[in-house]
């Protein structure tokens, strides 16, 4: 008899999905899936809209991160407008953008860690889940729950003084920004105006949150090492020097060998590379380099891609730890999806030392805010959202309205990732098992939780919503079911 | 010289120059009269309502009404903020206006006049009308979903020749304000500025230009509507 196995919704990601998993008569994992079941649309509703709206309106795709779509909407405008890309906008422009982006990466990565993930790492996968959630780390670790909120606020912070307000500002606009900082506003975010939030302070944070993880590693390293561990391509933006650079550079890819498969890419040339692949069951689609074709060309992005993609990092704190974990494994490609949390530490301390070394730049200061150029029929913007590698596309007419947008979002891009990683843990935890445990349920959650995914890029809901899993027979009929509210 | 007349403005005996719109009256004794398609300069055209108020007892709209020796005007009381929020609120229903992605959002009087009378959704059932974006002028886009059809275009803006360069379309519950094609060619920047300045919402659009003054320096940002009428 042929078991059907559902949660449904998966808690603690942002947005709304279910995984769906089937064991054969031998109780193996015949297949694994993770639906995407709700549809944003934004792709249509933007077409026909005049596009120096695009960056303010296609931000309102999400809650989290919406720096990410502002952003990267605004660097396709740029294109547009004639600015051309990075190094095409005036110094104060690209800064603010930058600080604005390391803002949005702090806070978001800091939200994620401390409130979505470390219940799991604090408690365990298989605690009892009425303490394994935030209320539980505030509880039974009360300095590590103020610092989290406090660093999530600084992130907020730096986006309200670049873009006007912590969500859905308007601060990057086609061709540059629409304001810089004051001396007020600069000195408040380096000093921290006599409290804790100051750019030393988030610095020194940081570096506790990452040896809070590494602690935790020392003790817990086969659990961290072995859980969802399987290779895959890795893909990001970097400098052209091969730096991390979160905000612009080239495409560049690697294999699971560490061998480069995509290298040196502009982004406007993103579809002579990439594809994307429809299936029936998902309103998410699954991203791949056209040289591979879709079996051998999915990728995985985010924290843990950018660190097996980049050579350095160009700040000094987290070039140290970027050492560290590079020799974890010898060099090579790190495949182990749980050093995704090590990695996102890493990239939170390295945006806390970019937003230090901003604020001390005077450029952050000027007055000269944005340039226009030739107009162009279409612009490609391309940014590493804290979630991974963020696309933009659009296609605007000669009457200034858009014609056309393609967006292939970062969660999108983890799409096989996210997948395989259920079927790794199924296999791992409930192949041949008679009875569904709500630990196994939540071992299928923290594969997917690593990858902080985004499912509707909308605003987060988690913690308290109702999973279910259902056993079903080869004839449909439900053998059991099993839920939690 | 001019001459003046004597009226009660909310039971208060005020002044005014003879012939003075009741609007800007009240406005020079400290009491702020909502308007949408009222404007400074342009004859008044009572065509929103917003600015009704009880002229001895009996409403009427404020822009079209001279003060009067005896005149006894309210200006707010609960009826008229309520009958006030529903023409908000039925503005709202009626075309499609969606702040968060808005280049007028924080410069609109609409919305401004709905913080101000706290409507968080209109009352009425939204129609959600299918209208276009023109956007063949190289100067200007003209956003249907957003027209209250306040008419203040029509009124105050002019080409060098004095014609209006917008215009109504079509009829009854189609009716649309256009760019006029002939009119409008050949206008500068300045005129087009004026155009989207005029516009009390975020129907009149110049092109290439959008979210320039950041969050926090707009109008509506620094104070609400009103509260530059001070008692």
């Amino acid at each position: 008899m042929t078991r059907k196995i559902v949660i449904d919704p998966v808690t603690r990601v942002e947005g709304h999905g279910r995984v769906t998993i089937h064991l054969d008569d031998a109780g193996n994992v015949a297949q694994s899936r993770l639906h995407i079941v709700e549809f944003r649309g934004f792709e249509r509703f933007v077409q026909g809209r005049p596009y120096w709206e695009a960056p303010v309106l296609v931000q309102r795709l999400c809650g989290i991160c919406p720096v990410s779509h502002h952003l990267a909407g605004a660097k396709a405008m740029d294109v547009v407008v004639g600015a051309g890309t990075g190094a095409g906008l005036t110094p104060t422009a690209e800064k603010i953008r930058r600080l604005m982006h390391y803002g949005q990466i702090f806070q978001s990565h800091s939200l994620h860690f401390f409130h979505l993930a470390s219940p799991d790492l604090l408690f365990g996968y298989d605690a009892d889940p009425a303490t394994r959630n935030v209320i539980g780390v505030a509880l039974a670790n009360r300095e590590l729950a103020t610092q989290a909120v406090l660093m999530r606020k600084y992130g907020q912070e730096v986006i309200a003084a670049t873009a006007g307000k912590k969500i859905h500002g308007t601060g990057a606009i086609p061709g540059g920004v629409n304001k810089s900082l004051t001396v007020e506003e600069r000195d408040r975010l380096l000093k921290g105006d006599g409290g804790p939030l100051s750019a030393d302070q988030m610095v020194a944070w940081s570096q506790g949150a990452l040896a809070f993880f590494k602690d935790y590693y020392k003790k817990h390293k086969a659990f961290i090492d072995g859980f969802s561990k399987f290779p895959s391509n890795h893909l990001c933006l970097v400098r052209q020097d091969g730096a991390l650079d979160l905000y612009h550079g080239v495409l560049r890819a690697v294999d699971a060998e560490g061998r480069r498969i995509l290298d040196d890419v502009d982004g406007q040339d993103y579809l002579r590379h990439f594809r994307e692949e429809v299936k029936s069951w998902s309103y998410m689609k699954f991203p791949y380099l056209k040289r591979l074709g879709p079996e051998q060309g999915w990728y995985r992005v985010g924290p843990l891609a950018r660190l097996n993609v980049v050579d350095f990092i160009p700040t000094p704190l987290a070039q140290k730890e970027f050492e560290a974990f590079k020799a974890a494994t010898g060099g090579k490609p790190n495949d182990m999806c749980m050093h995704t949390h090590w990695a996102r530490l890493i990239e939170v301390l390295h945006a806390a030392e970019k937003m230090r070394e901003l604020l001390q730049d005077p450029d952050v200061l000027g007055g000269d805010l944005v340039v226009h150029g030739k107009r162009q029929p279409e612009g490609v913007g391309i940014i590493e959202a804290p979630r991974g590698t963020l696309f933009h596309h659009y296609a605007v007419g000669d009457d200034d309205l858009i014609k056309m947008a393609n967006l292939i979002v970062s969660t999108t891009n983890n799409n096989e990732p996210m997948n395989r990683a259920v079927r790794c843990v199924a296999t791992t935890y409930m192949a041949g098992q008679k009875e569904i445990t709500e630990p196994m349920m939540n071992a299928v959650e923290v594969a997917i939780r690593a990858y902080d995914p985004c499912l509707s890029c909308a605003t987060h809901a988690y913690g308290q919503m109702p999973l279910e899993i259902t056993l079903v027979d080869a004839t449909g009929a439900v053998v059991a079911r099993r839920r939690k509210n | 010289m001019a001459s003046f007349v004597r009226f009660t403005l909310d039971g208060k005996t005020c002044l005014a120059e003879e012939g003075a719109q009741l609007v800007a009256a009240a406005r020079e004794a400290g009491v702020f009269i909502p308007t949408l398609c009222n404007y400074p300069g342009i004859p008044p055209k009572g065509a929103c309502r917003i600015c009704t108020v009880l002229v001895n007892g009996i409403p009427q709209t404020a822009c079209t009404t001279k003060v009067a020796e005896d005149m006894n005007v309210a200006t707010s009381t609960p009826e008229l903020e309520a009958f006030r929020k529903s023409v908000v609120e039925i503005l709202f229903a009626e075309g499609n206006h969606l702040c968060p992605s808005c280049e007028r959002s924080g410069n609109c009087e609409l919305q401004a006049l709905a913080y101000r009378y706290r409507v968080t959704v209109s009352s009425f059932p939204y129609l959600f009308p299918k209208r276009d974006v023109e956007a063949w002028h190289p100067k200007l886009v003209k956003d249907h979903n957003r027209c209250i059809q306040c008419k203040r275009c029509i009124r105050g803006i002019h080409n060098a020749e004095g014609h209006a360069i917008f215009a109504f379309g079509k009829r009854g519950d189609k009716v649309v304000i256009n760019i006029d094609p002939d009119t409008s060619k050949d206008i500068d920047d300045e005129l087009a500025q004026r155009a989207m300045d005029i516009c009390p919402v975020g129907a009149i659009l110049r092109k290439g230009k959008g979210f320039d003054v950041p969050i926090g320096r707009r109008t509506y940002d620094r104070a609400p509507i009103g509260s530059e009428v001070r008692p």
